[in-house]
């Protein structure tokens, strides 16, 4: 039986008492907290290679982008995830993840409206209510800038 | 120490992530919105960036630290530009990460997309 990640997230609610809650947050925090510290450690080599705190920053996200998307690729990634919940969720790898398992299980419904249309399926909400939320704050900014003079 | 204040921190950030998931029954895009509104959010008000400097990747690889990007960029850019910025600057800044996971999830489709339809964390 194949079950998606809030499915078995229901299902497992349903059946387990509250140790579970205490063994996923740990999880969690142990994956998640790991996957900062390979991101602190690419931060630190690119800022070693002499690039601005900005780029650096840049840097990390892309690289810890592409190895998601990798593991993602040969099925890793979500088995980690299985483990770990909002460990592997939570982290900049896990929108990578979000971005490219449907792109790639959507690869059925053709590149147009298969892939190119469900790579945006969890990232879609994520940029809209980001750069709405962004963008209310820039124009209160602004407003504020103006009133100071 | 870099590494444990970002080992700290950024387990912290995916614990409540996963307290949501356990307590709350949110999906996990509604955790990831939720994650990126609050981080365009306390970057506005001025908390990110301390806690960004203090911890790093702690701070910055949670999907918070997404949303505090956005609204630095567009801070920055009002500041150079003026209104406009609250268009331009969000995207601007993170311009490389999205557009990372984009080309890289369609590579992974062109590469490692199966013709059967399989459950996945997403579907």
């Amino acid at each position: 039986m194949k079950l998606t990640e809030s499915e078995y997230g229901r299902l497992a609610k349903l059946r387990s008492p509250n140790s579970n809650v205490l063994r996923n947050t740990a999880m969690a925090f142990l994956v998640g907290g790991a996957i900062c510290c390979a991101g602190q450690a690419l931060l630190n080599i690119y800022k070693m290679l002499g690039t601005d705190e900005i780029t650096a920053g840049t840097l990390t996200s892309v690289t810890l982008v592409f190895l998601s998307a990798v593991m993602t690729g040969f099925g890793l990634y979500d088995k980690i995830a299985k483990h770990a919940g909002a460990g592997t969720l939570v982290p900049i790898t896990g929108f990578a993840n979000a971005v490219v398992s449907p792109a790639m299980e959507f690869k059925t419904e053709g590149y147009v409206l298969g892939v190119g249309a469900k790579i945006f399926i969890i990232a879609g909400p994520v940029i809209v209510y980001g750069l709405a939320a962004s963008a209310v704050y820039g124009v209160i900014l602004f407003i504020v800038r103006a009133m100071r003079g | 120490m870099d590494y444990l204040w970002a080992f700290l921190i950024g387990g912290a950030f995916c614990a409540v992530g996963q307290l949501l998931i356990d307590l709350t029954a949110m999906t996990p895009a509604r955790i990831l919105v939720t994650y990126v509104v609050s981080g365009v959010f306390l970057g506005a008000v001025g908390v990110y960036e301390p806690l960004a400097e203090f911890a790093g990747a702690g701070a910055t690889v949670p999907l918070t630290g997404f949303g505090y990007n956005l609204a630095r960029g567009v801070k920055e850019a009002v500041q150079s530009d003026g209104l406009v910025g609250a268009l331009t600057g969000g995207l601007q800044a993170c311009a490389g990460g999205i557009a990372a996971a984009v080309l890289f999830g369609l590579a992974a489709a062109v590469v490692f997309g199966r013709g059967d339809k399989t459950a996945k964390m997403f579907g």
